[in-house]
């Protein structure tokens, strides 16, 4: 752990109630300096009442929020030095995009000269330096967004809070724009607070994520320990794409249990998270579609060396390029889904062919329910 | 083709009430009045045609005094329901929740429900040397004699501002609730204080709604002829009066025509000062609101 | 098209009005008390075919409501004797009286013969008398004893406590009072022009004297009885109410006479009921209906022995305000000619605009 003066951002036990519902209950963490991080989560989980606490809209029922150190619990939202990327951007539309950027150093009581050298400067490193004397209304959706993201960034902020600001975006502007966020950190290299439900949002540009749910962060870490090591059944099945089941342990055997689920298919696992189930206890197991190895039925698939195998009949083709996956209906009747890769050749997949997923007890996540 | 024609059939049948209302209750009885205000009485019964009427307007400063008087007046009254609307239209559309908004609208609207005349005799009975509030004042010892609170410009000012406030809150209120309150907190956010958000975003944002609020309490105001009359003192004279008089006291068509449109002149000229000033245009206030 | 269609309609439905229904409408075209509901429905009674609709209004706004059409849609007018005259040669909104049709034995021959005289043009005859009232003072003698003539209510001793109409009456009363004779003036214009720059003077020193214009007979009697204002230009039938009330509040014949008007029956030029008309004035000048009528006006009737028809408390305000010699001193008000109208507005503008010394 480094030392606190490091840290750009740190909250302390926050707690925030409305009445009897606790929106936020007991979050802690801190956000080293010149760091990504992404507060991810469904909606109404609380992570918006956590970033107006930060920005200072609302004040924590307790609990200590700091800046760079320094506690901020009643400093009202001007005079903290914590910015915010609304969701809809809010960009003044009686503005044009100088006087939204110069806006904020106007209030800072900025000179003149100072403050024509300072939109110019972060015009050019947003790469749009000739907007200035555009309106709002005259840009494009990516443009508003950076112009959003520079009316910020020209006051040299502590923290830049962005409360799902790519929403708004289809989906081909909302990748490149994914893309241009994390490049825009980097080039600052300011703290950026990220808040989204979205999961892909928060994987490709964080150092951190923060799982939240229910006013709680269940897990912090970088995404690749989120998405390998999830800590509870939640983080699991929330962060990427999952097979899932309910059943119960028939077997336990060191770290490894044997789970039979509802619909009667047993298969063997690992146990994750905390608590050890014992034999008769509820799991829930969770095998990500690109652990499972699904082929024709008769192949070289081998029944040996611990790995789960399950017969089973092709119900659908999902083809997407690369992210292709087969639908699998096991004789349970349940459906199962696995990566495949298509070549367009004969030996590919087809629906009614009779397949054999495999996938090892590793991959198979097991927690207590 | 068959098509084309049922559809333009169908505009001029949409559009045919609209035309008619303005050309049979607006056109006709302002060209029938300008043709009126042109003529000059020279005997009974005989007229001649000249501007005389309106020459007469601005040789007698009596005439011109009680338009700038009336004029400025409702400036006053305008300035006064923007100060106290402002705050109101702001609490309706930010602050209050759902279902208070409703019940602070109904009680903006009540003061609409009864008659001119009504609340006209209702001010006049709180207000009257002998009336309550006069009275409650001497019965609270806070004065020892009656205190005679009618019959003076605060009070038709006071009068105005009451009933044309509406008409100031409800524009603003529909531009400020189209506001994003991200807008705001953005303002705070990237440092504004109270003031300097209020200076630079919430009133720029309101601008159309409060010009277009403005120029319709304005023109109420100076159009207005009740209140005035009724709770003016013996010096408060205002146009709509003089323009009653030249019409049914004197029965001076001709000049009460001219000044009917001098009026309008006069407050056409004053709103599109207005709109000059705060760098608006019709389109962007009233017809959006 | 559309144009011709729509106004070949507007004139089948103007035609279509203009033709009498089987019962036949009375349309009167009068002041606030003088049709009073009780007498509508005994008319009615009396004669079934025949429906009255009232619009109540003043001498003003009737002259301009039947300018305006040229004397159409009213059958019967009620203008006062005064304002008959110029305002025919002016625009020519009524039509002249067949006095065959009306039993002028019951009336006053006095006010007749006035009325008469004031109203006939090429020979016609364009009205006959209904109420008669006057125009003075109203006191309350408890605190305003002294009280006599129109220039008392600039007397500094009731500074801020009395009241008066900005119109006319108050010009030619002032006039008066000043030792002039306005109706003689009529003659001469500009000599009238001379006496009306002399009373707006006076007027416009005595603005610091008064509470407040009043404007109906409503705020009047507001400040009157609530002891606000003591002393007032008035209608003698707004004092003889208030009298009913407080017997401390008079109506005062000015010293220099009471000016007392005549509302008239005429009948607007493009009328469609005479008949109705006619039943409507002979109807309300019979004596059993004049009691009728004179309680709810609060005037007398322009009938003989028209005081012993009020009601005792109204006979009661009459006898506590007029001697008769106060009657003999009467100053009926004389034909407007034209023109004075628009010199008495200026000067009335005059007034209300004048700061005073405030």
């Amino acid at each position: 752990m480094q030392p606190h003066t490091e840290n750009d951002l740190e909250c302390i036990r926050i707690q925030k109630h409305f009445g009897s519902v606790r929106a936020v209950d007991d979050v802690s963490f801190e956000i080293p300096k010149g760091s990504f991080f992404s507060i991810l989560g469904p909606s109404g989980c609380g992570k918006t009442t956590l970033m107006r606490m930060i920005a200072g809209f609302e004040q924590p029922s307790s609990g200590d929020i700091r800046i760079k150190g320094k506690s901020v619990i009643g400093t009202p939202p001007n005079r903290r030095n914590v910015k915010m990327v609304f969701q809809h951007l809010a960009l003044f539309p009686m503005m044009n995009v100088y006087e939204n950027i110069a806006y904020g150093l106007r209030c800072a009581g900025a000179s003149k000269d100072v403050i024509r050298s300072k939109v110019h400067d972060v015009l050019e490193r947003i790469s749009l330096p000739d907007v200035a004397n555009r309106e709002i209304s005259q840009l494009s959706g990516g443009q508003k967004q950076r112009i959003a993201i520079a009316r910020c960034m020209v006051l040299d902020p502590d923290v830049l809070l962005l409360d799902e600001p790519l929403g708004a975006l289809d989906l081909k502007l909302r990748e490149a724009m994914k893309i241009e966020l994390k490049l825009l950190q980097h080039q600052f290299d300011t703290t950026f607070v990220y808040i989204t439900h979205d999961q892909s949002e928060a994987l490709v540009m964080s150092d951190n994520v923060a799982i939240m749910n229910q006013g709680k962060f269940v897990q912090i870490g970088t995404p690749q320990e989120l998405y390998h090591n999830p800590s509870a059944a939640f983080v699991a099945g929330f962060v990427g794409d999952t097979n899932r089941w309910a059943g119960r342990v028939t077997r336990v055997e060191g770290n490894t249990v044997e789970v039979e689920t509802e619909a009667g298919l047993a298969m063997r696992g690992s146990i994750r998270g905390t608590g050890a189930p014992g034999v008769g206890d509820k799991v829930s197991a969770f095998v990500r579609p690109e652990f499972i190895t699904a082929e024709k039925a008769g192949g070289s698939m081998q029944a040996g060396n611990g790995q789960n195998v399950i017969e089973g009949k092709v119900d659908s083709i999902l083809f997407n390029g690369a992210n292709s996956r087969v639908l699998v209906r096991d004789r349970a009747g349940e459906l199962i889904e696995a990566d495949v890769v298509l070549t367009g050749g004969p030996q590919d997949l087809k629906p009614k062919d009779d397949v054999t997923l495999s996938w090892s007890p590793e991959q198979t996540m097991s927690f207590k329910a | 083709m068959k098509q084309r024609d049922i559809k333009r059939l169908s505009l001029i049948l949409l559009f045919a009430p609209f035309a008619l209302w303005i050309v049979l209750l607006i056109v006709l009885p302002h060209l029938g009045m300008f043709y009126i205000s042109l003529r000059e009485k020279v005997a009974p019964r005989t007229y001649e045609f000249g501007l005389e009427n309106y020459i007469n307007f601005f040789a007698e400063p009596i005439y011109w005094n009680t338009l700038i008087r009336t004029g400025s007046m409702s400036l006053l009254v305008t300035v006064l329901a923007l100060l106290l609307g402002f705050p109101i239209a702001y609490y309706i559309a930010k602050i209050a929740g759902q279902r208070s908004r409703g019940a602070l609208f109904l009680m903006c609207l009540i003061p609409l429900w009864v008659s001119d005349l009504i609340r006209a005799f209702g001010w006049i009975l709180l207000l009257r040397e002998t009336g309550i509030i006069s009275s409650s004042l001497q019965w609270a010892g806070l004065v020892n004699t009656p205190i005679e609170f009618l019959y003076n410009d605060a009070t038709v000012i006071m009068g105005l501002v009451y009933t044309v406030i509406l008409f100031m809150i409800v524009p603003l209120v529909s531009t400020l609730d189209g506001m994003d309150d991200s807008m705001i907190e953005a303002g705070y956010n990237l440092g504004g204080n109270g003031p300097t958000v209020l200076r630079r975003i919430i009133i720029p944002y309101a601008m159309p709604g409060i010009v277009s609020g403005c120029i319709v309490v304005f023109m109420l105001t100076a159009g207005s002829y009740l209140t005035p009359i009724l709770l003016g003192g013996k010096n408060s004279s205002w146009f709509t009066e003089q323009i009653y008089d030249q019409f049914i006291t004197r029965y001076n068509w001709e000049s009460g025509a001219a000044f009917g449109f001098l009026l309008l002149a006069f407050t056409s000229l004053v709103v599109w000062g207005g709109l000059k000033l705060s760098g608006q245009t019709l389109n962007s206030t009233v017809a959006r609101s | 098209m559309i144009m011709k269609l729509a106004i070949a309609g507007l004139l089948a439905t103007t035609v279509m009005a203009a033709v009498p229904a089987q019962a036949e409408t009375l349309r009167l075209l009068t002041w606030g008390s003088y049709a009073p509901e009780e007498l509508v429905k005994k008319f009615e009674a009396k004669y079934p075919d025949i429906t009255v609709e009232v619009t109540f209004s003043n001498n003003e706004e009737m002259i301009a409501k039947l300018r305006a059409t040229g004397g159409a849609g009213f059958d019967l007018a009620q203008p006062s004797h005064d304002r008959i005259f110029a305002v025919q040669q002016e625009y020519n909104i009524y039509k002249p009286l067949d006095l065959s049709k009306i039993d002028t034995s019951g009336m006053e021959a006095k006010l007749l013969d006035g009325v008469k005289a004031n109203t006939t043009i090429d020979g016609e005859v364009y009205a006959v008398p209904h109420q008669w009232g006057t125009s003075g003072l109203m006191a309350n003698k408890t605190m305003a004893p002294d009280v006599k003539a129109w220039g008392d209510l600039c007397d500094p001793q009731y500074k801020g406590k009395t009241s008066m109409r900005l119109r006319r009456t108050i010009l030619l009363g002032m006039a008066f009072d000043m030792g002039e004779d306005p109706f003689a003036a009529y003659a001469d214009l500009d000599k009238y022009q001379e006496i009306l720059d002399k009373v707006a003077d006076k007027l416009i020193a005595c603005k610091d004297n008064l509470k407040a214009y009043w404007k109906g007979g409503d705020d009047l009697s507001a400040m009157m009885m609530s002891g606000e204002i003591v002393a007032s230009e008035t209608w003698d039938s707004t004092a003889y109410k208030l009298y009913a009330e407080n017997k401390d509040i008079v109506f005062v014949p000015p010293k220099t006479g009471a000016l007392a008007w005549i509302d008239t029956f005429a009948m607007p030029r493009k009328g469609e009921a005479d008949d109705a008309a006619y039943k409507w004035i002979n109807f309300v000048l019979e004596p059993e209906n004049v009691k009728i009528m004179s309680a709810s006006t609060g005037s007398m009737a322009a009938v003989k022995g028209a005081k012993d028809l009020l009601p005792d408390d109204k006979k009661a305000a009459v006898n506590a305000a007029f001697t008769d010699e106060d009657i003999s001193n009467l100053q009926f008000f004389a034909n407007i000619p034209a023109g004075v109208e628009d010199m008495e507005g200026k000067t009335l503008e005059k007034i209300k605009a004048a700061t005073g010394s405030e």
